[in-house]
């Protein structure tokens, strides 16, 4: 796998909005929330928009000469986020591997800046909870009975600005992953499909780095939920006899009990939300390796029964407080 | 790891579903229904004079009506993560997943969104239970034959 380290390379800013869930849940500090999941829109999918639009404009107000804007997410042919972009005159990217776009998007970001380092770039990445029920799953109202290991789309637009004007989060590393598939055919497992994937890229990224599993304070994967986060230690522990205690899942822990979800939340705004708005508050933790973790499906493959591949990239940060 | 090895990790670490509860739950809200459904029916066949076919008819409607209203002011669903496949399996299933799709396709328009996505659930149940009936209606024949 590939590893690369940059050298200056900083998260200056970031601005999110989430649903009245995740408003519940875990995270502090966190400003703009939707009461309603239609967000005065006509649909799901408009509502994401609108959300994911709104972040953008937020973050363009505080940040001057923006380059361009890379992001991805859940919809079909990401539109969510390549509606949300139109007419800012700003040059786009569009990416997609699930919900691991976030970190792919800071990766790409991070590698555009080192080359010039005049450049800023800005990330973003939403779900919403309705619009992906609608997609993946079924209609909305029908209120189907789901698997007790099947996750919770999060509703939330997330986005930050990645350059070279120094900040409090560095940016150090990162590990592009690579795809892998072991048997599992149903989105229910979705932790199962992923945790292979995040166990290999975790330990290939401290390989190319030359560092032990340690060095890093915590290790923050995406949205593997409760049973993906322990299938993920068990093959860590299985495989590479890497044991740890250091590993949280932002899926796991972004909402409180009280809420019905089975087995955490999923959606790539999920990863990101919960590290601005929790752990960027919570002054434990200095060295951060960030897994973005994606199940790469399609309804119609899923409906083929053909095995569902993972896909996981990592970005070391460092917190300068 | 090979396949088999992480197949059997997953396997350990899956949540199970409490399947006692819920079979219960969807034996006593299932039964409640028919329950209710019957009551309706000797009343129905008692006090006016109604056939009992018709009044079968009348009572199937009713249900059907009722589940329809339900889910389009929003409680069905809630219903049904309660009382699970009590709910599903009579004829309030059935109205319910055509109402539900007629609401989550309404804005995609009356010939692309309702039009073509109203049996998007109930479809299978209408091929197949007109596929049993045939059938049926054959190993009859044949049996009185």
């Amino acid at each position: 796998m590939l590893s690369f380290n940059f050298k200056n390379i900083y998260i200056a800013d970031y601005d999110a909005i989430v649903g009245p869930n995740e408003k519940k849940g875990h995270l502090k500090k966190i400003k703009n929330i939707i009461n309603d999941f239609y967000y005065d829109e006509k649909s799901f999918e408009l509502a994401q928009i609108k959300m994911q639009r709104e972040v953008i404009n937020n973050l363009l107000k505080r940040n001057n000469d923006i380059n361009l804007i890379i992001g991805g997410d859940l919809s079909n042919q990401i539109s969510s986020t390549t509606y949300a972009c139109s007419n800012n005159s700003i040059s786009f990217l569009g990416i997609y591997t699930a919900c691991a776009s976030f970190i792919e998007g800071l990766i790409i970001s991070s590698l555009l800046i080192e080359k010039d380092s005049s450049k800023k770039v800005m990330n973003i990445t939403s779900s919403h909870n309705l619009a992906a029920e609608r997609q993946f799953r079924f209609p909305v109202e029908y209120g189907v009975l789901r698997n007790v290991n099947s996750t919770f789309t999060a509703t939330g637009a997330v986005g930050c600005i990645v350059s070279n004007k120094k900040s409090s989060i560095k940016i150090t590393n990162a590990t592009i992953g690579s795809p892998s598939e072991y048997d599992i055919n149903t989105p229910n497992d979705i932790g199962a499909i992923m945790a292979p994937s995040a166990a290999e890229v975790i330990k290939e990224h401290l390989n190319n780095i030359n560092k032990s599993i340690d060095y890093y304070d915590l290790i923050l994967t995406g949205d593997l939920g409760s049973v993906g986060l322990k299938i993920l230690k068990k093959y860590l522990e299985t495989k590479y006899n890497i044991k740890t205690n250091n590993i949280i899942d932002a899926g796991a822990s972004i909402y409180n009990k009280i809420n019905e979800v089975n087995d955490g939340a999923s959606g790539p705004a999920v990863l990101p939300l919960f590290f601005f708005y929790n752990i960027m508050h919570s002054k434990k933790y200095k060295n951060i390796l960030l897994v973005g973790t994606g199940a790469l499906h399609s309804r119609s493959l899923v409906n083929q029964m053909v095995p569902i591949p993972g896909i996981s990239h990592a970005v070391g940060i460092e917190v300068k407080r | 790891m090979n396949k088999d090895t992480y197949k059997k990790i997953v396997k350990d670490y899956r949540k199970k579903d409490k399947y006692i509860r819920n079979y219960l739950s969807a034996f006593l809200s299932g039964g409640l229904i028919g329950f209710l459904a019957e009551c309706l029916y000797l009343i129905i066949i008692n006090l006016t004079n109604i056939s009992s076919n018709n009044a079968r008819s009348i009572i199937t409607l009713a249900i059907i009506c009722i589940a329809s209203f339900l889910t389009a002011i929003g409680l069905f669903d809630n219903l049904i993560r309660k009382c699970r496949s009590g709910l599903i399996v009579p004829t309030t299933g059935f109205a319910h997943s055509v109402t539900s799709s007629a609401i989550d396709f309404k804005r995609e328009g009356l010939i692309n969104g309702i039009g073509s996505n109203v049996f998007h659930l109930a479809g299978s149940v209408i091929l197949y239970s007109i596929i049993g009936s045939f059938l049926l209606v054959i190993l009859k024949v044949i049996i009185s034959a």
